[in-house]
Order: structure tokens, then C-alpha cells, then sequence
């Protein structure tokens, strides 16, 4: 499937603007409790959760707001989730963008311990191969989830079932204050993934067209029984691990050298150079901003779930149960 | 039915559930065939499904209990073996964290059964006898079981994986082979949540379960040649609690004991001493009282295994003191 570069730039605006106006929500005083923002992830998030089919399934995290746009959770939702409000994806139960799960779009909520996204991950790939069915099951991790045991305990399941999952590594260079010379004695992700007997990939994390490129090569060979595939995508997280993070551990220069690879720059070059009318891709900034400036509106005027609802759901059938 | 052990109980509900339900399907260390894992429970299991249905899992809990949390989110219903209750420790995040709070947040329903071994009186050390139960049932979003008898290994672990949540089966290993009867068969299954009068009585009562429910009817049928008159209540259920019938009985007797095996420091009996001293206060002629493991891992040697838990006979002073008042 060849990605269309417009339809790409219009979910990585997207992205960019939902994460931005998450952003200014909680700069204004307007937040609840504690936020993350992805910026400079677009294009893994978007590039890779394009590649997917209808029934397959995504367990993202903190830093892949874009999967979830793409898959078809509104941007109401998820602002009214970060918001605490009854309208949110887990009707106030949990925070920011952790627990956005919804099966009806094919989306696995992530906990805050996040490689716990990679063996779900890799057993839902192994009930799609128990079951004959030809779905593929993504997931993300970042660096500093590549060094947890985690990692290897789930791609050695996968290898030995030869599921069919994705794994992509977002190496955006620091867990939280930590850089990844700091933490991980062998920094080679893709090479400490193939010792596990998972094929792996090095590409470009700000480059949509080669995450697209990658991890749709990875789906259908997932799909066609080829087995799991690991996609190390580089890139850099360009702000604070949190929003309360001041940030100041990385160098300027670092950021700088980042800063100038934006993953949106980066596609808009690409559309120039590809003639796009530029009529095109400001039409599709100002859909953006108006399906943005909405989703606020909707969020800040939605209602606080009620008090008398703090112990419903906590079981899937019997008593508490909606 | 046929004459068996507590073991082949649990062997025969998994047939029966994996028969009717084609969704089910057995996972964890070296259960498939034809070894059918450490204790041969599902041994049978393997012989009639095969490697399809009866998955080995790698000597890695974390990742297989994260397996089986993808699995239930897709529809499937694992029984997850974790070959000792012991070794849960080293599966902690994939159940307490994903797994219990899926459906509280946005709705994901993970329906697994966890089987685990548990228990000592086997000689067997720190790391082959615990009795972790208390963690799961602190954690909001799991159930927690645990039979004490054929009929209840049977009939609670159809119930367990008909359950849409996840549960925590605790099965008794000093029952295994040691407890012998008729094996249930059929669609038999017993209620989660529903405790049982093992024994009607009327001076006190003693709320248990597991192994040390047969501890507790021993010492109350030696009583009994002593004139004292002892209600065994099995809880089978450890959550949610079927305090209604712990309640009812303390009511009836006006004197309780609580005993498990488990640690006594803030165990399951602490939060029914609790309840028991708040809702059946004005019912109560003596203190209420507690029996369970010593704060220590549990330790090998038999005189200190002998000395660190509860027996019928310990049980039996605690019921005098108990009718003394």
C-alpha cells in the first residue's frame, strides 16, 4: 500500500496540533494532574498506524497520540479523557493519554509500566495465529523500555510462535533524564533484537515515508506468517519527558540539530518538492485547527463523571457492571 | 463420577471446559505432553488436545502472563499454570497492574484463570509452599479462589474460567493427592463468591479455608467429645467475600476464630476480624481471635514448619479459649 503523503501530513498536523493544544491546556492552568507531549514522533505514530488493516490491532503508548488519531478515536475523546470528563475515553478513570484503550477501534490501552504492552502485544498476535486469522498486532516501546526483561522475555515468545506482531522502538535518546549511552551498555536495539531470533530494523523516525516503508514491509510479512519483525526508529523527544519536566538535561545543540529534522518540516520539503500546491496543505492546517479548537471546546465544556460511578466497571459482568 | 484425588478434580474440570469451550486453551511451564506438568495436572489434558491447546511457555512469568493478557483481550480464555504459587511473584506486573485494572479504565475484559499452586506441610521450603493470596486480594479487579474440597476444585474452576474477569484459582498442593473422593463430571459449576457451612455448629465458629479447612473439621470433630460444638465456615471464595455467611454464623455462635495458613499479619483473616468486630459487635461473647502462618518465610525443616502454621490441634485450644468465655 502506497502511503499518500497529503492524507499522512494531514493525521502528523493533526497530531502535532492535538498534542500542542493538550500542551497549552495544561501551560494555562487548565490541566488535570500531569501530561505528556509527543512532539517529534509524528511520523512514527502516524507513518506505522497507517500500514495497519481494519481488524488489526495497536497498543501504543505515551508518545503515539498519532496511532490513535489515525485509528479513529476522536480528538473530543481523547481531549475530554485528558480532562478527567465523563466524555473521555475511560469516563474520568484514568489520566492523560494512559488507559485510551478501545477495542471497537482495535486500540489496547498501555499502563504506565509500558514494555507490559509487548507481551499483550505479542499474545494477541498468537491468539490471531491460533485462531488462523490474518490479523497483525503493533506495538511501541521507547529505548528505554529495550533494556527491561520485558523486551527479551517477549520477543522470544513471539520468535518462538512466530507471531504475528510489529515491534517498534522509538529511540528518542533519553528515558526520562537518562541518555541511551547511559543505560544500555549495547545501544544496538535492532542487533540485541536479532540475538532474540527477531528480525530488526534500523530507519529514519522523523522520515513518515521510511516508518511507512519499514513497518509495512513488517506487516505483511507478519501477515503472510513471516513472523515478528522489530523497527528501531530513530528520533528525538523534543520536550520535557512530562510536562512538569523542565527539560534543561539536554543540550541545546542536540535539540537544535533535532530541531531542524521535524518530522512535519521534513514531509512539507517532501510535498514541495513533490509540486504540491501549497493551497492544499494550508486548507488542511485550518481543517486542523477548527477539529482541534472544537475538541477543546468539547472537553472544557463536558461534564465531570459523577462521584456515584467510582466503583462501576471495575468487573466485566456482575455486580458493578454497566 | 468415578473415585479420585482433589488433583484429578482439577484435571477433570479442565477437560470438561476445554471440551465445551474451544476458546480455552492451557499455558505455562512444561505443561504440555507428554511430561503435563510438575505436579501432572494437566497431564490428561495434554493427551486429549495436544500442543495446540496445551501451550509450554519459557521459564519467563512476566512475558507469558502478558501473552495470556492479549489472549483474553482477543477473546481467548487461558488457564495460565504458574507451575508454584511462589514463582507469581516474578509474573507481578503482568496481572496487578494490566490485567486487573484493564477493564476499570477503558473497558478491556481479560478474561484468564491463574493457577496456583500453593501450600507447604510438604516439606518443600521458602520458595515451594507460600501462600501469596493476600496480594491479589488487595489488588482492585481480580477474583481470588480457593476449593478446599473435589466438588469445589472442580466446580469453581469452570466457574473461574466462565468468569470475564481474571481470576486467581489457588489450589491446595497438600490436597493434591492426600484428599480422595468422587471426581465430579458434568456442568457442576459452584458460584464465585459463595461460602460454604463445611460443618453445622452451634458454640463457635471458625471461618477458613483451603487445606486448613480439614484441620479445622478434625479439631471440631475431636471437640465434640468434649461437648463443644464447632461451625467450620469455608469461605471457597476469598474475593469478593461472602461476609453475609460469616456474619450469620458468628451471629449464631457469638464466638469466631479466623485461621488460614497464609501469614497472619495482615491477611485475609485481619480483614474478616475487622468486619466480624464492626457488624456483629453487640453479637460477640469472647474477643475475637486469629490463627495463621508466622511472620517468616516459611522454613524447611519439619519441627519449624510444624511450629510456623496452624494444625487441627492448635486449632482446638484456640476454640477452648474461645468457649471459656
Amino acid at each position: 500500500m502506497e502511503l499518500d503523503l497529503l492524507v499522512a501530513y494531514r493525521w502528523m498536523r493533526l497530531t502535532r496540533a492535538v498534542d500542542d493544544a493538550i500542551r497549552n491546556l495544561w501551560l494555562t492552568g487548565q490541566g488535570v494532574g500531569g501530561t505528556f507531549n509527543q512532539r517529534g514522533h509524528e511520523a512514527i505514530s502516524v507513518g506505522a498506524a497507517l500500514c495497519l488493516a481494519g481488524d488489526d490491532v495497536v497498543a501504543p503508548m505515551h508518545r503515539d497520540l498519532g496511532a490513535y488519531l489515525v485509528r479513529g478515536m476522536s480528538p473530543r475523546r481523547l481531549l475530554a479523557h485528558q480532562l478527567g470528563r465523563a466524555t473521555g475515553v475511560s469516563r474520568g478513570r484514568d489520566a492523560n493519554i494512559h488507559g485510551c484503550g478501545d477495542l471497537s477501534l482495535g486500540i489496547i490501552g498501555f499502563v504506565s509500566h509500558l514494555p507490559q504492552s509487548l507481551p499483550v502485544a505479542v499474545g494477541a498476535a498468537m491468539a490471531f495465529r491460533h485462531r488462523g486469522e490474518p490479523r497483525v498486532a503493533l506495538t511501541f516501546t521507547g529505548d528505554g523500555g529495550s533494556i527491561t526483561g520485558l523486551f527479551t522475555e517477549s520477543l522470544n515468545l513471539a520468535a518462538l510462535d512466530r507471531a504475528p506482531v510489529v515491534i517498534v522502538v522509538e529511540n528518542n535518546q533519553y528515558a526520562y533524564s537518562t541518555p541511551i549511552a547511559e543505560h544500555s551498555a549495547n545501544p544496538d536495539i535492532a542487533a540485541r533484537s536479532r540475538a532474540m531470533g527477531v528480525d530488526a530494523v534500523d530507519i529514519d523516525g522523523n522520515d513518515v515515508i521510511a516508518v511507512h516503508r519499514a513497518v509495512q514491509a513488517a506487516v505483511n510479512r507478519a501477515r503472510d506468517g513471516g513472523g515478528p519483525t522489530v523497527v528501531v526508529a530513530e528520533t528525538m523527544r523534543m520536550l520535557g519527558h512530562a510536562i512538569h519536566d523542565g527539560f534543561e538535561y539536554v543540550p541545546d545543540a542536540l535539540l537544535e540539530r533535532w530541531h531542524e529534522r521535524d518530522p512535519l518540516t521534513l514531509l512539507e520539503n517532501r510535498l514541495a518538492a513533490a509540486e504540491t500546491e501549497t493551497d492544499r496543505i494550508r486548507a488542511i492546517d485550518d481543517e486542523v485547527g477548527v477539529v482541534v479548537d472544537d475538541a477543546v471546546a468539547f472537553a472544557r465544556d463536558s461534564p465531570w463523571p459523577d462521584p456515584g460511578e467510582v466503583t462501576a466497571r471495575v468487573w466485566a459482568t456482575g455486580p458493578g457492571h454497566e | 463420577m468415578s473415585d479420585g484425588t482433589y488433583l484429578d478434580a482439577i484435571s477433570a474440570a479442565l477437560l470438561h471446559e476445554m471440551d465445551r469451550d474451544d476458546r480455552v486453551l492451557v499455558m505455562g511451564e512444561d505443561v504440555a505432553g507428554p511430561f503435563g506438568g510438575a505436579f501432572k495436572v494437566t497431564k490428561p489434558v495434554a493427551e486429549r488436545f495436544g500442543e495446540s491447546r496445551v501451550r509450554n511457555m519459557p521459564m519467563t512469568e512476566l512475558g507469558f502472563i502478558g501473552a495470556a493478557n492479549g489472549m483474553a483481550l482477543m477473546g481467548l480464555r487461558p488457564v495460565i499454570e504458574v507451575q508454584f504459587a511462589d514463582f507469581i511473584s516474578t509474573g507481578f506486573d503482568s496481572i496487578v497492574q494490566f490485567a486487573a485494572t484493564a477493564h476499570y479504565r477503558w473497558g478491556g475484559a481479560v478474561p484468564w484463570v491463574l493457577r496456583a499452586p500453593a501450600d507447604g506441610n510438604l516439606r518443600s521450603g521458602p520458595f515451594h509452599s507460600q501462600n501469596p493470596e493476600a496480594w491479589f486480594v488487595h489488588t482492585p479487579g481480580l477474583k481470588v479462589v480457593a476449593p478446599s474440597t473435589l466438588a469445589d476444585a472442580y466446580g469453581l474452576l469452570l466457574s473461574a474460567i466462565r468468569d470475564d474477569n481474571p481470576v486467581v484459582y489457588f489450589e491446595s498442593k497438600p490436597l493434591y493427592r492426600a484428599l480422595k473422593g468422587s471426581v465430579p463430571g458434568g456442568d457442576a459449576p459452584v458460584p464465585i463468591g459463595v461460602a460454604e457451612i463445611a460443618r453445622p455448629g452451634s458454640h463457635c465458629t471458625v471461618v477458613t479455608y483451603g487445606a486448613m479447612r480439614h484441620e479445622a473439621t478434625t479439631a471440631a470433630a475431636h471437640l465434640a467429645t468434649e461437648g463443644i460444638d464447632v461451625e467450620v465456615v469455608d469461605l471457597r471464595t476469598l474475593k469478593p467475600l461472602d461476609l453475609e455467611t460469616v456474619t450469620a454464623s458468628v451471629r449464631k455462635t457469638s464466638r469466631v476464630l479466623v485461621v488460614h495458613a497464609a501469614n497472619r499479619l495482615a491477611g485475609i483473616g485481619a480483614e474478616i476480624a475487622a468486619t466480624v468486630a464492626d457488624v456483629c459487635f453487640t453479637d460477640l461473647d469472647a474477643p475475637v481471635k486469629r490463627l495463621g502462618g508466622l511472620d517468616v518465610p516459611v522454613p524447611f525443616s519439619p519441627p519449624l514448619e510444624d511450629a510456623y502454621r496452624p494444625s487441627a490441634a492448635t486449632i482446638a485450644d484456640s476454640c477452648r479459649e474461645l468457649c471459656a468465655w
